[in-house]
This record gives C-alpha cells, structure tokens and sequence, in this order.
C-alpha cells in the first residue's frame, strides 16, 4: 500500500507531468490525480483505446501482446501501461 | 470433302465370325494446303500472347449516390461500475475503490507498471524524439512541383430549381463562404425560384450555415472586412439590403425602391471610413450610389456614368463592376457594359470632375475589374474573350492582354500573395491560373471544374483556397499547390520591371502615333491644292466613315464589273458551247 503510493508520488514528481489515472478493467478509475469530469472522459475514451490496440497487436500475431501505447498529440503525450487487470495512464507535457 | 469408306459383305457370309488380320497403314487421303486459302488471312509475326496462371479479375469502379450525412456527439456517462453500487453516491464509490486498492493484485501491478512508466517518462525528459535536425536546410531544395489544384467541396443549391451563383464572398477569417443566388438571365426565372441565398461553412457540404431571405434574389453579395458578422447584398430589382447574422435570416434593413437602382446591382463594396457602414454599389441603369448602412432610406450619394459629363441618364453607361482600393480611398474604377472602364474621383468639387478618365478596351462588358493588390497602379479587365492588365497612366490600350480565348471570360481576380499570379473563370466551366512571369501566352494552369458556364470567383485571403460559381448552383471550393500560392523571392521586383517595360512599350507607341499624326496633319496643310484625291488630315469621325463608305462602294462596283465580265464570257463560251453541239449533232442524226 505504501509502496504505491511512493510511486505514484514519484511519478508526478517528475518533470512535465500533468496527471495520472488508474483504471481497472471495467473502465472505473480507482485512482486519480485529475478532476472527476476530466477523469471519466479519458477513463473512457482511452479503455477502448487500448482495447483496439490490444485486439490489433494479437491479430496480427496471437503470441504477441500489448506492453505500453504512447499518444503524442500537439499539446501533450498520453501514455498508457496496460497489465491483465489494471491500466496506469499518465498525461506529460514534454518539456523540450 | 467426304471420305467414305466403303465396306461389302456377301448375303450368305452374314453370321460368319471375324477374322482380323492386320495390313499395313494406307493412306486414305491426303489433304494438301491450298495456298488460295492463305490469302484470306494475315501473318502476324512476332505474336505476344501473355499467360498467367492465376484467376481471372476484373476491376470496377463504383461512385455511391451522395450520402447525407450528419454529425452528432454522444456524451458519455460515467459506466462500468458493478450492478449495486451506484455511481452518483460518493460514499458507495469510494468504499469500492478503497476496496480495490486493498486488493493484492492491484499493489503488484501497479507496481511494475509504475516502473514501465517512470522509465518512458524519464525517456521523453531525456531527449524530444521528434526534434527537427535539419530545419533551416529546407528553404534551399526547392523541387518545382508541377502546379496542380485540388477539388475540396462543392456546395450545391438545395432548391429544385438551380440558379447561378452570381457572386461569392469569403468570412474575412476564411471559415465561410456567403454565396449570392440569381438567375441572370432575362425572364428566365419561374415562380418557383426561391429568392434565398446561403452562407456555407467550408468544412459542412451538406446544408448551408445560414440562409439569407431578401424581397428578391440577390446579384451580388459582400461580408463587411471589418465587421464580419454584417453583410450587405445587391438585388435583383435594384434594392440594397443589409444582414447581420446573429439577427436571423431577415434583413436588417432594405433601402426604399424609388430611391434604389432601377436595374439589377451588379457590384456592391465596403467603404474605407471612420464609421465602417459606407458602401458604394453599381448598376446597369448608370449610376454610382453610396449609401450609409444605418440609414438605407436614400443614398448619400449619386453619380451618373455619363462620359459627357452631364450627368444626363439616358446617355449614362451601364455599369456592371466596381473596383475600390483602400490604399487609394477617393478613387474608384468602374466597368460598363460597353466596354469601357471610368475613373473617378469621389472627393471631385463640382460633378463633371467626378470622372476623370476613360479606358476602350473591350468589345463586350467588362465583367471583373480589379488592381493588382501589389501594384495598384495597374489593373486587370475582363470582358468579351480576353484579359487585359492596364497602366493608370496609358488611357488608349492596354499594356498587357492575352489571347482571345475560345469562351467567354466571366470572372477574374488577382491572388494577394502572388503579385504575378491571376484566375480567370470561362463560360465552358474552366478554371485558368495565369502567371505572368512564367509563361504569358497560355495559362500556368486549366481545370475544367464542371461542365456548366462558370460565373464567380473568389479567393481567400490566404491564397490558397479558391472559390468558383456554376450556373446551375454549385460553389466548388478548390487548393492551389503551394507553388502559385507561397511569395517567391525576386517575384515583386520582377513585375514591376515587366509592367514598366510594357508601360514604357505604350508610351512609345502612343508617342509615335502622336508624331504621325502631326506629320500627316501638317503635310496636308501645306500641300492641299496639288493632290486632291489625298487622304487628308481631317481625322473626324463623320470624315473617316464618308470614306470608308467611298472606298467600299468603288471596291464593289470593281468587283460587280469583273464578274459580269466573267459572266459574259461565260455565257459566250456556253453559247459557242451549244452551237457547236447544235452544230455537232446536226449532221449526225
């Protein structure tokens, strides 16, 4: 329990980050660094997401599997590390 | 050809069995090639003849019918939570989540993808994989790209019955289109021509932003540069009306028909003034007017296009473009049906000094009028079948035209970024780009945009977009490739070393015919008794056309003498023709 929080606070120590999510497979957000409209909209958009991505990596090749989704936009990157169970996003602005 | 083989067999041998035996090979018939036959057929050396041993396919091309479609948002609720707990209660979920995060398995994986995670982050801190290297490089490759346009969209009319898009106005930040419909043609509109006229949005094809519904339908139609949620339109019947888009699609205000034009506006144009509500509009019936959007009630102001400068109106000339620069507020061109474009000045003390100069140029009406927005001292004319750029300072011709085209010329404009650069629209649907400092005999570019006579044309302050009216409704928006669209180096200077040179070509020209003139003029003063049959210097046009008349007269009598002479002769010869036949077959019966 502490050792996830240690983490988590690492992580948003680092330079640039804006926010972070933690989703369970269903697509509820268990933990959350951002405001709750802004949580549900990127819950929920980016759960299919990494579905699609999921299905598509197997389909070309079932041995193959998801291990991290990188969407980098103008204004800032998404990132996404997906396990059986749970997704850690975090939104960075990359400072340079 | 049969071959028959014939076989025998006695009565009493029927029954008897079959003795084969065997015999050699006999040739029964042989069949030599006819080379007769060969004639009816062609040699054909070497052949080719392509296998492939794969399945047969065929390709198709299908275009669906136009599919309407319309976007529309879905918001999305908050969902997944399990069946009793229910998402609005605070309490309910955060237990849930309290509960999960007591869970083993959550603690593990967060844990590894805790680091997954903190790796890639440190790795964007680290270094920006997309950083440009070679940035500055990219000015001095410059490959030429063949110059090409794109078709974006095409906004048709909605109605039934199409009218022709007679003028277009682009939003001055360019995300719209207004769109002026009319039928121009006289009589030709039915009752169930609706009057109205639409605003597109670039990126919705499907129907119009906002409709535009005036007394009668609108010839020309133009979005105030400095306000752009007010535009004011020309109609059909002379009227000026005044919109504001966030008051509906009624106008705010229409001007009074007995103080309106009495001819359709063919022009309309927005003002350089403190108040930003002036605007100057044209008609076929002879008269400038300016008017004060505020009060449409009358015009602020008259002027007749009587180039005798009486302001007689019967003698007026009618006037179908308008030309105003900013740069330049108290002067303005005006092109007239008959071909003729007039220079005044607004800012004139008495009302004959309102018209300063006149430009002949063209046979027909000078459709589109326009100054090169770099060089305003030069402008560019269209009518009848060519182009013409003009100098301010040369009154008799132009400086530079092209070639009479093969269709009408409707429309022109100069492109703001491109000094050299302009479009022309043509009555058989066809798009030219003209760049005069590449190539001045043909267009740089010829689209056929559609199959119908093309109206309007517009471009957008970018340069980049370009907007052209059919007669059957369809505004078609298209990209011009950034060759004829970016602002080339030496482009300005030189232009304007070509425009003086032509210029400069005119004057001389003018200059000699001057001196010709004169010397003519003094010639025959001097020598008027010795030679009376001369040419004289009296260059009056009632003179000219006297002789003009003479020398066809003489010219035909010539001719009428020679082939009655021919005649004769002919008939002569006939007759010879015939007594000698008489003559010939005479003695022969």
């Amino acid at each position: 329990m502490a050792e996830v929080e240690e983490t988590l606070k690492r992580i948003q120590s680092q330079n640039g980050v804006q926010g972070i999510i933690i989703v369970n497979t269903e697509g509820i957000p268990i933990k959350t660094t951002l405001d709750n409209a802004s949580t549900v909209q990127y819950a929920g958009l980016i759960h299919q997401l990494v579905m699609k991505a999921r299905s598509t990596v197997r389909d070309i090749d079932p041995q193959n599997d998801l291990t991290f989704l990188r969407v980098r936009s103008k204004k800032n990157e998404i990132m996404i590390a997906p396990d059986k169970d749970y997704f850690l996003i975090v939104i960075q602005n990359p400072s340079d | 050809m049969e071959i028959v083989h014939v076989y025998t067999r006695l009565r009493g041998e029927f029954g008897r069995q079959c003795l084969f035996s065997d015999r050699p090979a006999e040739l029964l018939v042989d069949v030599p090639p006819d080379p007769r036959l060969a004639q009816d057929f062609i040699q054909k050396n070497p052949r080719d003849q392509a296998l492939q041993a794969c399945r047969d396919m065929s390709e198709h091309q299908v275009n669906t019918e136009r599919f309407e479609s319309d976007s529309c948002g879905i918001n999305h609720v908050e969902g997944g939570w399990p069946k009793d707990i229910n998402p609005q209660e605070m309490e309910q979920t955060i237990r849930y989540r309290k509960k999960v995060e007591k869970d083993e398995s959550y603690v593990n994986s967060l844990l590894t993808l805790g680091s997954v995670m903190e790796h890639c982050i440190r790795q964007n801190n680290a270094v920006d994989i997309y950083q440009e290297y070679f940035e500055d490089e990219d000015e001095v490759e410059e490959s030429p790209e063949p110059p090409s346009a794109k078709t974006i969209n095409v906004f048709r009319d909605p109605n039934e019955v199409k009218r022709t898009v007679s003028c277009l106005s682009w939003h001055p930040d360019g995300g719209k289109l207004a769109a002026a419909y009319s039928c121009l043609q006289f009589q030709r509109s039915s009752r169930d021509m609706s009057l109205d006229s639409y605003i597109w949005d670039i990126e919705n094809p499907n129907r119009p932003e906002l409709t535009l519904k005036p007394a009668s339908p609108l010839v020309c139609l133009e979005y105030n540069p400095k306000d752009s949620h007010t535009l004011v339109g020309g109609a059909y019947n002379g009227q000026i009306a005044y919109w504001d888009t966030r008051r509906g699609s009624q106008p705010v205000e229409t001007s009074s028909v007995e103080q309106s034009h009495r001819d359709p506006v063919y022009k309309i144009i927005w003002l350089q003034s403190k108040t930003g509500t002036d605007v100057f509009s044209a008609s076929t019936d002879g008269q400038v007017l300016w008017w004060d959007v505020r009060r449409l009630s009358e015009p602020t102001e008259r002027l007749v296009l009587d180039l005798s400068r009486e302001g007689n109106l019967d003698r007026a000339l009618g006037a179908v473009s308008l030309e105003f620069e900013s740069t330049m507020p108290t002067k303005f061109l005006v092109g007239t049906e008959q071909g003729v474009v007039v220079s005044c000045n607004r800012k004139a003390k008495t009302p004959a000094e309102k018209i300063v100069c006149s430009y002949d140029g063209h046979h027909g009406p000078v459709y589109a009028l326009q100054r090169n927005p770099f060089f305003p001292k030069n402008f560019l004319t269209v009518g009848d079948w060519t182009a013409r750029i003009w100098s301010e300072d040369i009154r008799d011709s132009a400086i530079m035209w092209t070639k009479y085209q093969t269709s009408y010329l409707m429309d022109a404009c100069w492109s703001p970024v491109r000094p050299s650069v302009f479009f022309t629209v043509k009555m058989d649907g066809v798009l030219d780009v003209w760049d005069i400092l590449f190539k001045q005999n043909d267009p740089t570019l010829s689209l056929k945009v559609c199959d119908e006579a093309l109206y309007s044309l517009r471009l957008q302050d970018n340069g980049r977009l370009v907007a052209c009216g059919s007669q059957q409704g369809g505004a078609t928006l298209l990209e011009i490739s950034s060759g004829l669209s970016t602002l080339q180096k030496n482009d300005k200077s030189l232009l304007a070393a070509m425009f003086e040179r032509e210029t400069k070509r005119e004057k001389v020209l003018e200059a000699r015919q001057r001196e010709i003139r004169l010397k003519e003029r003094s010639r025959s003063e001097q020598s008027r008794e010795g030679e009376p049959g001369r040419e004289d210097a009296d260059h009056g046009p009632d003179q000219l056309i006297a002789k003009a008349q003479e020398d066809f007269y003489v010219v035909t009598e010539m001719e009428r003498r020679r082939r009655d002479a021919n005649q004769e002769k002919d008939v002569c010869e006939e007759k010879e023709v015939r007594e000698e036949e008489t003559s010939g077959t005479g003695p022969s019966q």
